[in-house]
């Protein structure tokens, strides 16, 4: 049992998947500059991320090693497809301010990471496991980022005013810089920062 | 001809794949350590960029759209549903294709791209580029530009960024920002300055 769990919590701070082994970040950059883009994200992920890891794992004893990453690929594409159809159905908004990468979770290098190292060798029940616990880290520096950029860039949460901005009468003058590209970096960078310099044992050694 | 002009040069600065748009990251970041595999990445980005992205508006065009089908007789299917698998299907297929036209034909090449080929298949930016191509409604000339557009564009941005790793090996980073950490920064202060291109219209 107690192998769930570190299959389970691992990944949200000791190996998360952004932070510590740098996969998946474009879409992680490109869609929090709104929390509410980034909790639909998140969702869309761990859904994906979940299943496919378990049906990979379903079907890994029948799989000819040669054509794997085309098996793996169709799986994650279709589980992608259903995702995107979903937002679209009851989320138009957020789908049209997603753009297009929802359709980029396919390239999300965290989906052919997990189902490469660990679904193709695991029993479902864990891989379920592991994807659902992979996604959740993802999802964690997701909302994190979103929240910041979010809240510096505009005073605002999910619509919901929490710092009055200037231009409402209130005192709080936001900082446009946020809700653009490069503050991004600079979060997810800060962020790493923040992460090796608790756990000096993830750092790099040059 | 203006029109391309100014759409090459909007994919290549303004709306750059890798600074703009966050996409093919993870290459982007693993790749540019040194400057040759920056390079040689860069080139296929923009050869398999420019083959996939007007190959994905023709598919688009004549199979998925809405009522594209007419000339089959079915006119009213709309297929968009289909897009997704049918992109990476298709760039998976061309980079497979060029992999052996280039092994065949053009051997030097093929060695100097190396194992960055295969790796192209699961770069966002190539798939992104196709669905920037349909979601902007490109025209089929059009996406010929996009494509090698966009492809320059993540090559600049990745070469320029392993020019700089280079010179960043004699600095003293602080412990926990060293490797990825500071390639982050340093990546946002690049997009910073590729910002100063926006509102450039020829």
């Amino acid at each position: 049992m107690g192998n769930y769990k570190s299959t389970l919590l691992d990944p949200l701070i000791d190996k998360n998947p952004i932070t510590f082994h740098i996969l998946g970040i474009c879409s992680a950059l490109a869609v929090t500059s709104r929390l509410e883009t980034s909790i639909v994200m998140s969702i869309a992920v761990i859904f994906v991320l979940s299943m496919s890891n378990f049906s990979i794992s379903l079907i890994r004893n029948h799989m000819p090693g040669s054509i794997r990453i085309l098996i793996e690929m169709t799986i994650i594409a279709s589980l992608v497809i259903i995702a995107d159809q979903v937002i679209k159905a009851f989320a138009y908004q957020i789908s049209k301010q997603l753009s297009v990468y929802v359709g980029l979770i396919i390239t999300n290098c965290i989906l052919m990471g997990r189902a490469e190292a660990f679904a193709s060798k695991n029993t479902p029940v864990k891989s379920l496991v592991d994807g659902f616990g992979n996604a959740l880290g993802y999802s964690c520096v997701l909302i994190a980022i979103g929240t910041i950029r979010e809240l510096v860039g505009t005073g605002k949460l999910l619509g919901f005013t929490v710092l009055p901005v200037v231009t409402d009468g209130g005192w709080y003058v936001p900082n446009g810089l946020f809700l653009l590209a490069p503050s991004a970096f600079f979060l997810i960078g800060l962020l790493i920062w923040a992460i090796r310099t608790w756990k000096p044992e993830q750092q790099e050694k040059d | 001809m203006e029109d391309y002009l100014s759409l090459f040069i909007k994919a290549v600065f303004i709306e750059n794949m890798a600074l703009a748009f966050f996409l093919g990251m993870c290459t982007f970041l693993a790749v540019s350590k040194r400057i040759e595999t920056a390079v040689g990445l860069g080139l296929a980005v923009v050869v398999v960029q420019t083959i996939t992205v007007p190959l994905n508006n023709i598919i688009y065009n004549y199979l998925l759209k809405e009522g594209a089908l007419w000339w089959i007789g079915l006119e009213d299917h709309d297929l968009t549903f289909l897009g997704l698998i049918t992109y990476i299907g298709v760039i998976a297929a061309a980079v497979q294709v060029l992999e052996m036209v280039l092994d065949r034909f053009v051997p030097k090449l093929y060695n100097a791209l190396g194992i960055f080929l295969p790796l192209i298949t699961v770069n966002c930016a190539i798939l992104g580029g196709s669905l920037f191509m349909v979601e902007r409604e490109y025209t089929f000339p059009e996406s010929i530009v996009f494509g090698l557009g966009s492809g320059t564009g993540f090559a600049l941005a990745i070469i320029a960024l392993a020019g700089v790793r280079d010179k960043l090996k004699y600095s003293n980073v602080p412990a926990g920002l060293r490797g990825l950490g500071i390639t982050f920064i340093t990546v946002g202060l690049i997009a910073i300055a590729f910002m100063l291109f926006s509102g450039i219209q020829l």
